[in-house]
């Protein structure tokens, strides 16, 4: 493969397309999958074989907005149709010639679709994920085979490092600085991992990509190979994506068949091939020395640093690890250079942010946002504020690691210092918006449940630490604690996260920190009146519960 | 004298050793293959017995106790035969603003079980997980793999009545 052949290749992808520009793309990501879209697929299908109209019928990946799906566009004039159903495909099809079906129609015009800018999810929604010349035919692979033939290593490192990309995983680290780290490591052999594991509940970013444009997370797996000088890499996917690993599974191989991976990449010296991992449903594998342990076939769990995986990772081996959001970045800012991509957002966080959008939001779905976007424009304008008539009371990043930003803070611009500040993580980017039905302790003690329950068991202030807050916050769910207990709660959240072994116990008492911080009257309620003002709570439930003095 | 290893006699003849050997066999039955080759064995079987760990710790010449270990560990592995039916809440935080523990305590009484538990008659299982990742739809039951957005207590006392008189 040369630059001439792929952009044949590319030339001749967008000329099928050409040939038949009408086309009708169903999305087929796990949203509008659940929602029986691929029932909606095969009607369209028969109906375009029955009426014998010249339109092609695609799958493509998500589109976004997934509360109103299945989502289906229509090309050309970009119709976007929602709640589509099988009943539907006569009209639709008969409308791919004429003007587009209004009562389905999906307005573009929104704040939804209108505030969002997109660089991991630019394909998404547009290309069929199964297929690699769709993947080229939008300038894919156009980046690896630029660098491979035109660039040094160095130099992609010093591009990625000018771009101020930061890892998206949750937190923050300086991509360039981290490429550059394992560049310099010596070693037999360097590996590249993506980490694919996203553990957060609420959290279904990593999911799209890998579901909609999985080219693109390989093509920047490629680039850093080549960059660190790695010629070995993993993918390390939850095993709760069977689709994700499906789509991987066939990127892979239609990579390997047009030479993108495997032995002499491009007619270069470079070698490298990926493997997909799939992992056992264990939330601290998430955390880079686990994951490692993982990939080596054993027992998940973290190992104090340093080294650093940059030094020794897998294998001992000098190994880079970035998220999936991450290496999906990349082939973006070496396609369109680091100026383009350090002209977005804030002065220290650079690029956008893809964020999982759900819990009390009228639109609940994937949206990507320029970083320094404001907490407020996220949930009332993009996400149309809260559905019921209800009030907003908090929203929750980061998941168990973060925490929860009240309504104080809602002008707060959101990146990774700003969210830091106040309590929060930017985290791997689920937002779950709470409103006025939800009570703190409550959610502090679910949140505790599961640090608790993914615990590793390694050290102690975790293992031990996170019970003895899960009982102190049940205690309080059940209105049977005491204000020492608050103190005891205040004092464990201290030691666990001072002297916790790895990233889950450092940041497990995170979602108690911030709630007892912005919602300290709800605990106290729970404590001194035994009353849940949401009513959630089993102490609302028995108002005369009979006060426990345990002094 | 020989260095090479005696591969384990398979636990039974039962064709399904083979996919287990399979998937060994693709990676050069190297140790870190132990994880993969237990995904297979359940995947093959529904679940992990003891025979069917040793097996695998002896093909890949792992200690027993790193094989059973991993077993352990990791949630998704299970050492019981589950049910004919699968019943999955999912409890992410989306699912559980928007109203999972009224459906867990739906299904624990409608059952009479608890979460990782299988009905005495092993019609039905009843599992929880972290997050399904459709927090679109939440909350999400998933009924024998088919995933149930927006669910609420009666369409899953219903759907839980449909597999024990089917």
């Amino acid at each position: 493969m040369n630059t001439e052949e792929l952009e044949q290749l590319a030339k001749d992808a967008q000329a099928a397309q050409h040939q038949s520009p009408r086309s009708l793309n169903v999305c087929l990501a796990a949203g509008c999958l659940t929602l029986h879209s691929e029932a909606v697929k095969g009607a369209l299908d028969a109906e375009v074989k029955r009426t014998g109209a010249g339109c092609r019928v695609r799958g493509v990946g998500c589109m976004g907005l997934c509360s109103l799906g299945p989502l289906v566009t229509s090309e050309p004039g970009d119709s976007l149709y929602k709640k589509v159903g099988s009943t539907d495909a006569p009209e639709i099809v008969a409308a791919t010639e004429a003007s587009p079906v209004s009562r389905l129609l999906c307005s573009r015009e929104q704040p939804f679709f209108q505030h969002q800018v997109n660089i991991v999810l630019e394909n998404s929604g547009r290309i069929d994920p199964e297929r690699i010349d769709e993947y080229i035919a939008v300038s894919g692979y156009q980046a690896l085979l630029h660098c491979l033939t035109e660039l040094t290593p160095t130099q992609i490192v010093q591009e990625i490092s000018k771009s101020g990309l930061r890892g998206r995983g949750g937190a923050g680290y300086p991509t360039g600085l981290k490429w550059g780290t394992v560049a310099k490591s010596i070693g037999a052999n360097k590996y590249v991992v993506c980490n694919a594991d996203e553990g957060d509940p609420g959290a279904f970013m990593d999911r799209s990509v890998l579901e909609s444009d999985p080219h693109r997370v390989l093509e920047g797996m490629i680039l850093a190979a080549y960059a660190v000088g790695a010629n070995r890499g993993y993918i390390y996917v939850r095993a709760e994506y069977p689709l994700a690993v499906k789509r991987l599974t066939t990127a892979i191989r239609e990579a390997r068949r047009l030479g993108f991976l495997g032995i002499q990449i491009c007619n270069t010296q470079f070698s490298f091939d990926i493997e997909i991992r799939i992992g056992g449903g264990a939330f601290v594998c998430g955390e880079e020395t686990a994951l490692i342990a993982s990939i080596e076939g054993k027992r998940g769990t973290p190992r104090p640093r340093p080294p650093y995986p940059a030094q020794a990772g897998l294998w001992e081996m000098p190994t880079l690890i970035n998220n999936v959001e991450t290496f999906a970045n990349v082939p973006a800012i070496l396609r369109r250079g680091a100026d383009w991509f350090a002209a977005i957002g804030t002065a220290k966080s650079k690029g956008t942010k893809v964020f999982a959008l759900s819990g009390k939001v009228r639109n609940v779905g994937l949206i990507e946002v320029p970083m320094g976007m404001t907490v407020r424009q996220i949930i009332f304008e993009i996400g149309g504020g809260v559905p019921e008539g209800r009030k907003f009371k908090a929203v929750q990043t980061g998941g168990p690691s973060g925490g929860c930003i009240p309504e104080q803070f809602l002008d707060l611009r959101v990146d990774y210092e700003s969210l830091k500040e106040v309590g929060s993580i930017m985290g791997s980017g689920g937002m779950i918006v709470m409103d006025d039905s939800a009570c703190m302790v409550n959610v502090a003690q679910y949140f505790m449940e599961f640090c608790m329950s993914e615990s590793c068991g390694k050290c102690i202030p975790c293992r031990a630490g996170t019970a003895q807050m899960f009982e102190l916050l049940t205690r309080m769910t059940k209105g049977t604690a005491t204000l020492r207990d608050l103190e005891l709660l205040e004092e464990l959240c201290d030691m666990v996260s001072n002297t916790s072994l790895c990233g889950l116990g450092q940041s497990a008492p995170n979602p108690v920190l911030s709630t007892l911080h912005y919602f300290r009257d709800e605990y106290l309620e729970h404590i001194e009146q035994k009353r849940c003002r949401a009513g959630v709570c089993p102490c609302s439930t028995t108002p005369s519960a009979p006060q426990k003095v345990s002094q | 004298m020989s260095l090479t290893l005696k591969k384990p006699a398979l636990p039974s003849d039962d064709k399904r050793w083979r996919i287990v050997n399979g998937t060994m066999r693709r990676h050069g039955f190297s140790r870190d293959a132990l994880i993969e080759t237990l995904h297979t064995v359940q995947e093959s079987f529904g679940f992990l017995d003891k025979p069917s760990i040793r097996f695998v710790a002896e093909s890949l010449r792992v200690p027993p106790s790193q094989a059973y270990g991993v077993a352990t560990f990791y949630h998704l592995f299970t050492l019981k035969p589950p049910g004919k039916h699968c019943c999955l809440i999912c409890l992410g935080t989306a699912c559980y603003i928007k109203g999972a523990p009224a459906l867990l305590a739906a299904a624990e009484e409608s059952l009479g079980i608890r979460p990782g538990e299988t009905t005495p008659d092993a019609n039905t299982s009843l599992t929880t997980a972290r997050c399904i990742g459709s927090c679109s739809l939440a909350p999400a039951v998933v009924f024998d793999g088919e995933t149930l957005g927006n669910a609420d207590p009666s369409t899953l006392r219903q759907h839980l009545e449909g597999w024990h008189s089917a």
